[in-house]
């Protein structure tokens, strides 16, 4: 029973396959699979628009969206139905394009900006056997399609003739490079130990239990690291806050999109919010267990759920971050990138490979947690040398 | 050849052709990407899979942002005045026309190639993986020193020189301010 | 024609039209793409030759097209340096006007 629940999406897929002719199997499995990926994930977005504003409406002392329910009732539903007429906005909103602008390029950007991130959905493993293309080398998909967003960025920015477009498409293009080296060697580290580039393996490497608690590789020292750097560098890669500042609304009105309206807009937005869901979902396959249970007395519900209850909770992490911490300045972000975060995520493979070659134990424990945690204090404290920390002052206008 | 296949090539040489023909140059570099990626795609049909992701990786996701930053800081996305050829440009045309001429006949006309399709080699990550470290260890190691050199000169080269200052603390001091 | 055939001529065919653009046009930066789009062809014609002939599992097509792409990445990346440092004398990266050996 447990498994057919697990199993239920696989087999009604392959009912629905028994109907078609031979000759089509391949082509509408395929065709399946892939349908599947934007409905799913674009439902996840509207719910996620919803979520972060009332996440951030709290976190900022006041309420979010909190009437719009099912639309043309009276049932509120807590606000949560908001993403119907926000749609319905980004689609009858007037479509301005500026008379200088390049036309085909300015057209062809909110396209470029989705296929590459509706493309890296493909090898990330939402269930048991759920993958819609498990290739030999996933992760390396993931990461050539990955980098394929920045020319988006560049065309949308230069296309609009506008020098703060062009000026925040250079910026993002400058942090989205910076952040992708400790991204994909953070990333490193997991095929270094797993020994494969596909996500289906990576993922059976973790479904292992001792004691109860899975054998993930996030409660290993380079594994926490390797996270948190994975983290940090995706919310670089997605233009979240703290990095935000190429596309802020008060640093540089929108950045790259300041001349998108509508439904182009929403595009921009969906590929934005889209790549931010690739990208936990690649962190959650690497360090956290993909589709695994926790723990070994939970191993009954179903793997898809395990998927995406993940999924949400770094999702409100990232929407906490958001409502917290302050922006970067962009010479904070490139010096973070280039001389904290990267020499951290080399420590980091030599540590991993500390790990694999000593013997289980205590030993290995102690050795590549203080190699970590030292090279850490190291950096850190070279980077903050040159700035003076007091008391904090506070100054109050007369 | 599949149908498949002869789509992608008709797009490559056509984004080829364009990326060496436009005016504009920013058109340019970005027909040059529609070009990588066909390759890519080409790649993916002769069973490379790792060679045609790491030829998006690699050409679309850096050399192609390289280009454009060059073309951007040499002001070369201003519409040009001038002519865009240079001058003699009947020679290359020609040149490039009997080199694809000769190596066309050769291909053609050849009995020394393989008639039928072998099956599909296996090529595995893991096998590659394996080459590059026992058999290819020392061009691997070669390309390492190599990018380094490359990474390290291209960074001194297209450095900002700062002038010399007059004046001994105070030159230092300037120096110090002006290095990013 | 047999695809061996077809994917060669597709191959010398990009070649041309890379020699064809980096020979013809004068911006120094056109004649880069154009010699990173024979090295392209270049690659596409070792591949081709790797899948279609005896002994693929020797990998020896895929090594070579993963170092030269590698080394072209390296070449491209001092090749623009080099161009952004003429400009910055220069002031143009037209090549006809490059006619000093002077600086």
């Amino acid at each position: 029973m447990v498994e057919k629940l697990d199993q239920i999406f696989v087999v009604l897929k392959q009912q629905a396959l028994g109907f078609v002719p031979d000759a089509g199997r391949p082509f509408v499995s395929a065709l399946i699979s892939i349908a599947f990926i934007p409905l799913v994930f674009a439902t996840l977005f509207a719910f996620v628009t919803v979520l972060e504003r009332k996440g951030l409406g709290r976190i900022q002392n006041r309420y979010g969206p909190n009437r719009v329910g099912i639309p043309l009732t009276k049932i509120r539903l807590c606000g949560f139905g908001q993403f119907i007429p926000d749609g319905i906005k980004s689609l009858t909103k007037e479509d301005i394009v500026p008379r200088a602008a390049d036309k085909v390029v300015h057209f062809l950007a909110p396209i470029v900006i989705l296929i590459p991130v509706l493309l890296a959905y493909a090898v990330l493993p939402i269930g048991r056997n759920m993958t819609a293309a498990d290739y030999d080398a996933g992760v390396l998909f993931f990461f050539a399609v990955g980098g394929a967003v920045e020319l988006s960025v560049f065309m949308a920015g230069w296309s609009s003739r506008n020098k703060y477009s062009l000026l925040g498409a250079m910026r993002a293009i400058a942090q989205m490079i910076s952040y992708e080296v400790p991204l994909i060697l953070s990333a490193v580290t997991v095929i270094m130990i797993v020994g494969s580039l596909k996500t289906g393996d990576i993922v059976a490497a973790q479904n292992h239990y001792t004691f109860g608690l899975a054998r993930w590789f996030v409660f290993t020292p380079w594994g926490l690291a390797g996270f948190i750097l994975f983290f940090i560098a995706s919310l670089a890669e997605s233009n979240r806050t703290p990095f935000d500042l190429p596309e802020a609304e008060s640093e540089i009105i929108a950045g790259y999109y300041t001349e998108y309206s509508g439904f182009k807009f929403a595009l921009f937005f969906l590929g934005e919010y889209l790549g931010m869901f690739a990208a936990i979902g690649l962190g959650i396959t690497l360090f956290l267990g993909g589709w695994t249970a926790p723990f070994s007395f939970l191993t009954w519900v179903p793997s898809y759920l395990w998927f995406f209850a993940k999924l949400l909770a770094l999702i409100f992490t990232f929407i906490w971050i958001r409502g917290t911490l302050p922006r970067l300045r962009m010479d904070q972000l490139m010096n973070f990138a280039w001389k904290f975060m990267l020499p951290l995520a080399l420590v980091n493979i030599v540590a991993a490979g500390l790990w694999h070659f000593m013997d289980h134990g205590p030993l290995r424990w102690a050795v590549c947690s203080a190699l970590i945690f030292g090279s850490y204090a190291i950096l850190g404290r070279g980077l903050m040398e040159k700035q003076k920390l007091g008391k904090r002052i506070y100054r109050f206008a007369d | 050849m599949s149908p498949a296949f002869i789509i992608i090539a008709v797009v490559t040489l056509f984004a080829a052709a364009a990326a060496m023909s436009l005016r504009n140059l920013v058109h340019c570099a970005l027909s040059f990407v529609v070009a990588f990626a066909g390759l890519a795609a080409i790649y993916l049909q002769l069973d490379a899979q790792f060679v045609g992701f790491a030829q998006i990786l690699v050409y679309v996701g850096a050399i192609a942002i390289l280009i454009v930053f060059a073309i951007l800081l040499t002001r070369s996305d201003a519409p040009a005045n001038r002519a865009i050829l240079a001058p003699g440009w009947m020679v290359g045309i020609a040149v490039a026309t009997v080199v694809f001429a000769t190596l066309g006949w050769t291909v053609l006309n050849s009995a020394g190639l393989p008639g039928e399709m072998p099956p599909a080699p296996e090529a595995k990550v893991k096998n590659i993986g394996d080459a590059l470290m026992t058999q290819y260890v020392l061009p691997l190691e070669a390309i390492g020193l190599l990018l380094t050199a490359a990474l390290i000169g291209a960074v001194i080269i297209a450095m900002r020189e700062e002038p010399p200052k007059a004046g001994g603390s105070r030159g230092d001091e300037a120096e110090r301010e002006g290095r990013p | 024609m047999t695809p061996l055939q077809g994917c060669l001529l597709v191959s010398a065919l990009l070649f041309a039209i890379g020699l064809a653009g980096a020979v013809t046009r004068r911006n120094a930066i056109l004649a880069l793409v154009g010699i990173e789009l024979m090295l392209n062809a270049a690659n596409l014609n070792f591949i081709a030759f790797w899948r279609y002939g005896p002994h693929p599992e020797a990998l020896s097509g895929m090594m070579i097209v993963i170092f030269s792409i590698a080394i072209a990445a390296a070449e491209a990346a001092v090749g623009l340096a080099l161009i952004i440092a003429i400009y910055r004398h220069y002031r143009t990266v037209n090549l006809d006007e490059m006619k000093n050996l002077k600086g």
